[in-house]
């Protein structure tokens, strides 16, 4: 320490609190999943998930990841509530995209 | 001059018509052509195999499994069941009638010729929906799809058709090709998390391992239903097995007897024609 010129000393005393209030300000955002953020991405999920239902292709694991997202939302977690929510969006769109694929794909694993 | 524009005029006009059809040839179902071809697919994967024997699932390509299933054949496990329904199919509804008034023959001996299209409905009727709407109709309250009553009343109408072979009819009726095609086509497309299709297992792997099981061949998977299954220590009806087999790839079943699924029961038991009634069976 005794090495470091005043001029450093002033750097980071001066850097430091700057560099503290933009992480503060970083993880205060990623923390700040509300009860909104958590309606709006379990409605998303939802909407995405009916379509699977009218498509006839509903997985297990997107129904458990909406389960997860409402408990935790009833628990207050929402952070948790949210990222199940998009969890379950991720799924129901992949399980979507495979229904459609699978409207011709099916038949090149026909015996033929 | 005239009868040659005329002709071309013919030619345009069938050009055209034939330009406006849905599907090719190919592409258009051909249920006889597909039952030889899945019953050729599977004796030339399987050359030792007898054809009867295609009906006995993994016993039927697994030795050491073959020799425990025999043994176990002397008590079988299903035995309970098949009592069980042999009395309820017996027992007097409340308005005195019995099953036996619902079904040709009394409904013995009649299991080889479930499911059945029926023209007058437009749809698939399998025999599990068939002893319901007996039940409905008679002024009883429905039973499970998936439980044991249904599993016991299936043994003992498919025990008094043992070896018996399918004879699944598919009627000069448009909508019984396109019951017919809509169950290969659930059968043939993947679905669930694992990307998985009926023939994923039953046409890809069959004699391969997932986990301890051994999986049974597609051709003659239906004819030894209903079965008891060690892994569930119960009995289990197709309506069981199709919503089971569907939530082991992680997708959520459809409601049991839905149109897929009497579909997919119509489909199979078409192109395990000529094959043996053996159930109720046992399987691991």
């Amino acid at each position: 320490m005794s090495s470091m010129s005043s001029k450093a000393h002033m750097r980071i005393s001066l850097y430091l609190p700057v560099a503290l209030l933009v992480m503060g300000g970083t993880a205060s955002v990623r923390a700040a999943s509300s009860d909104t953020d958590f309606k709006a991405a379990y409605a998303a999920a939802e909407a995405a998930e009916d379509e699977a239902g009218r498509l006839r292709n509903r997985w297990t694991v997107t129904e458990a990841a909406l389960a997860e997202a409402k408990k935790a939302a009833d628990k207050g977690d929402f952070d948790q509530a949210t990222a199940s929510a998009r969890e379950a969006e991720a799924l129901a769109k992949a399980s979507i995209y495979q229904a459609t694929s699978e409207k011709d794909a099916w038949k090149k694993l026909e015996i033929r | 001059m005239r009868s040659r524009s005329r002709l071309v005029l013919a030619v345009l006009a069938a050009l055209a018509l034939s330009a406006m059809q849905p599907s090719s040839a190919a592409d258009r179902p051909n249920p006889a052509a597909d039952a030889k071809a899945f019953r050729n697919y599977f004796t030339n994967k399987f050359p030792n195999v007898r054809f009867e024997d295609f009906v006995n699932g993994p016993y039927a390509l697994n030795e050491d499994m073959r020799r425990q299933w025999e043994e176990k054949e002397q008590f079988p496990p299903y035995e309970f069941s098949l009592e069980t329904g042999k009395e309820m199919f017996a027992r007097r509804f409340k308005n005195g009638k019995t099953y036996a008034d619902c079904f040709p023959n009394q409904g013995i001996g009649i299991r080889q010729n479930y499911p059945y299209f029926d023209e007058k409905e437009g749809k698939v009727i399998t025999l599990e929906l068939a002893l319901n709407r007996c039940r409905e109709i008679n002024g009883e309250t429905l039973i499970s799809y998936t439980g044991e009553d249904m599993a016991a009343l299936t043994a003992y109408m498919a025990f008094t058709s043992r070896g018996k072979p399918f004879d699944i009819k598919i009627p000069d009726d448009p909508r019984a090709l396109q019951a017919y095609q809509n169950g290969k086509r659930y059968f043939y497309t993947r679905r669930g998390q694992l990307n998985f299709s009926c023939a994923t297992c039953h046409v890809q792997n069959p004699g391969e391992r997932m986990r301890a099981e051994v999986l049974a061949p597609a051709l003659g998977i239906l004819n030894a239903l209903p079965i008891y299954r060690s892994e569930w220590g119960s009995m289990g009806t197709v309506s069981r097995r199709f919503t089971t087999c569907n939530s082991q790839i992680r997708g959520v079943p459809l409601e049991p007897q839905a149109e897929e699924y009497r579909d997919l029961e119509y489909y199979l038991s078409y192109v395990s024609n000529g094959l043996p009634i053996s159930g109720p069976g046992a399987r691991p």
